[in-house]
């Protein structure tokens, strides 16, 4: 699963690192790192994370069959 | 809905083709499927990638904390679209409304978004960038590259360029422990985005994490062992440094060079368009069918004296992708202007720095909260008299309020916030950019013929 953080968005409240800090941790006093893909199987976790971030900045691959994976040429 | 109903038939059955698949073609190929545009959808890119981030590129990637594999952008929706990756396009036919690509193929559009970006401006001296160890860093190929050189454990990296990329490689480095030296032509880091006065923070914070910063010097040659890999630098100022990795990260050139020819108003600037998104031909006229959006467009900004703005910023790339999206499908009366407001952040040396605004049209600055000396600060720009832009170190709950304050040209020096203000930030000081009446740019278009009806532009590639 693939995801985006909107670092203009992003405050650094650090919600998101408290709730899933494998995926999210902060970097210095502001600065978020976060990893990009991460397992299927943390979908529930990351959608609290996404739930939880107060300026809404974690964008997550949206659930749905993906008919055309992008190679069709 | 139009009057002629042209503008249904064009959502039902219509062809949209977007050249560029990376962040503004991938988000405007997902607005189009959400403002029910049900035609066929062509993307077209030259990477054989689906579209992927680039800032964790200079960042988690070069940390080792991610590979440039996963990097790919989260979909928001599924798009249905005809991909075509890994070729490029090589020509435009605007009276046929076809794009060329690389295999000889061609595709028709009843409407064309171009979205292809800009590209690492290379080592000037070709045989010099050839030699192994040194790298540009740009696509997922030169992270992944880069990346696995610094695994190797070099012996000292050079940065030529200190620009917000070759900052961020730098601090990479020596998070990793690599000892790097940066070479920089300006005064300082970041000069040129953020002038001088914020140049001089960045300039501390790279010597406080020990890279070795060299300023107003130019790297005048590169040297290679007798296996052709770089092992030495030469400087303007007569040094010399050794080196086992060159990143030379001296800026970005839109890539534009497939539509010379096309009668398109392209340019080594990139592709002017109106504030909708609409790109101008070669003569300035507007188009209806061809749309811009992202690092390679150039567009006017209320806000900022109609300026056209050419902005090398993740969200610019998204928010115009957006608003061409919308307008592709629109009649004139429904169509929105793109006047987002630039934003930017960077995050080096452990800092995060963000900006709002065009920093880089302030003639002055005033420290207004924090202070400089403990790399935690927020800088206002003025212009005229009035703010035009901000930017903040580990500040960044500020910078809301100053967004606010130039999107309704407050005055300058600002008055209210007596918040931390120090007593650096009771006056206001020259920003100190660089001269700006300095040409960076030759023209590149020529004007032939005589009577009105011959006259003719014609777009000449620049000699990079
Ligand atoms: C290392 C790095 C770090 C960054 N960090 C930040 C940051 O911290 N904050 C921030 O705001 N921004 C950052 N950016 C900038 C941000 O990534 C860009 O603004 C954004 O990628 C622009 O998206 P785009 O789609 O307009 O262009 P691009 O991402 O450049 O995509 C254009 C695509 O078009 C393709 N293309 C070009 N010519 C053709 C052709 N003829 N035919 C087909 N395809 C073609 C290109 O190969 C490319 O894939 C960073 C960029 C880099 C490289
Ligand atoms: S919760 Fe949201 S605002 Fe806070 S650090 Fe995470 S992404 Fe940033």
């Amino acid at each position: 699963m693939r995801l985006v953080v909107d670092l203009n968005r992003c405050q650094g409240y650090a919600q998101c690192a408290f709730l899933a800090p494998d995926v999210f941790v902060m970097h210095g006093d502001e600065s978020l790192l976060y990893s990009p893909e991460v397992e299927e199987d943390r979908r529930e976790d990351l959608a609290r994370a996404v739930a939880a971030c107060p300026v809404q900045a974690i964008v997550v691959d949206a659930n749905f069959p993906d008919t055309n994976s992008g190679t069709d040429r | 809905m139009s009057v002629d109903g042209s503008l249904d038939r064009l959502k039902r059955e219509g062809r949209i083709v977007v050249v560029g698949a990376s962040l503004a073609g991938l988000r405007a190929a997902e607005t189009l499927r959400e403002k029910g545009f049900d035609g066929s959808l062509t993307m077209i890119g030259d990477e054989p990638y689906e579209p992927y981030d680039r800032p964790p590129l200079s960042k988690q990637v070069l940390l080792g904390r991610a590979t440039a594999d996963r990097t790919g952008l989260p979909r928001h929706r599924a798009i249905d679209a005809r991909w075509r990756l890994g070729v490029p396009a090589t020509g435009l036919d605007m009276a046929a409304r076809r794009v060329r690509l690389a295999d000889g193929d061609e595709v028709e559009y009843d409407r064309l978004l171009i979205a292809t970006g800009i590209r690492a401006r290379p080592w000037p001296q070709e045989d010099e960038a050839e030699l192994d160890g040194v790298f540009v860093l740009r696509t997922r190929d030169d992270a992944e590259a880069l990346e696995r050189s610094l695994a190797q454990g070099p012996r000292r990296v050079l940065v030529i360029g200190a620009g917000f990329t070759g900052s961020e490689i730098a601090s990479a480095c020596r998070e990793r422990g690599i000892a790097v030296t940066v070479a920089e032509r300006a005064d300082a880091p970041l000069v040129g985005a953020l002038g001088g006065v914020v140049g001089r923070v960045a300039a501390e914070l790279h010597r406080k994490h020990g890279v070795d910063l060299r300023c107003g010097v130019m790297v005048t040659g590169l040297e290679g062992d007798s296996a052709g890999r770089v092992r030495a630098a030469h400087f303007s100022d007569g040094n010399t440094i050794e080196a086992d990795v060159v990143v030379v990260s001296l800026g970005a050139q839109r890539n534009t060079e497939w539509l010379a020819g096309s009668g398109l108003g392209a340019g080594p600037r990139g592709i002017a368009c109106d504030a909708g998104c609409r790109a101008f031909d070669i003569r300035g006229i507007v188009t209806d069918d061809i749309y811009v959006a992202g690092d390679v467009a150039r567009s006017p900004h209320p806000l900022f004296g109609y300026q056209f703005l050419s902005l090398e910023h993740w969200g610019n790339a998204v928010a115009q992708a957006e608003t061409a999206a919308h307008n592709m499908l629109s009649d004139s009366a429904d169509r929105r202007p793109h006047i987002w407001v630039p934003a930017f952040w960077s995050s080096q040396f452990g800092v995060n720095i963000k900006s709002v605004g065009v920093p880089s049209m302030g003639t002055e600055i005033l420290i207004a909260q924090g202070s400089r000396s403990e790399h935690r600060f927020t800088g206002v720009y003025g212009y005229q008299d009035r703010v035009i832009g901000a930017v903040t170190f580990d500040q960044t709950k500020w910078l809301q309020f100053y967004q606010q304050l130039i999107e309704t040209t407050a005055p300058f020096p600002p008055a209210s916030p007596t918040v931390d203000r120090r007593p650096e930030g009771q006056q206001p000081m020259p920003a100190d950019f660089p001269d700006p009446s300095v040409p960076t740019h030759g023209p590149t278009v020529t004007l032939s013929g005589y009577a009105p009806d011959d006259r003719r532009l014609t777009f000449t590639p620049a000699r990079h």
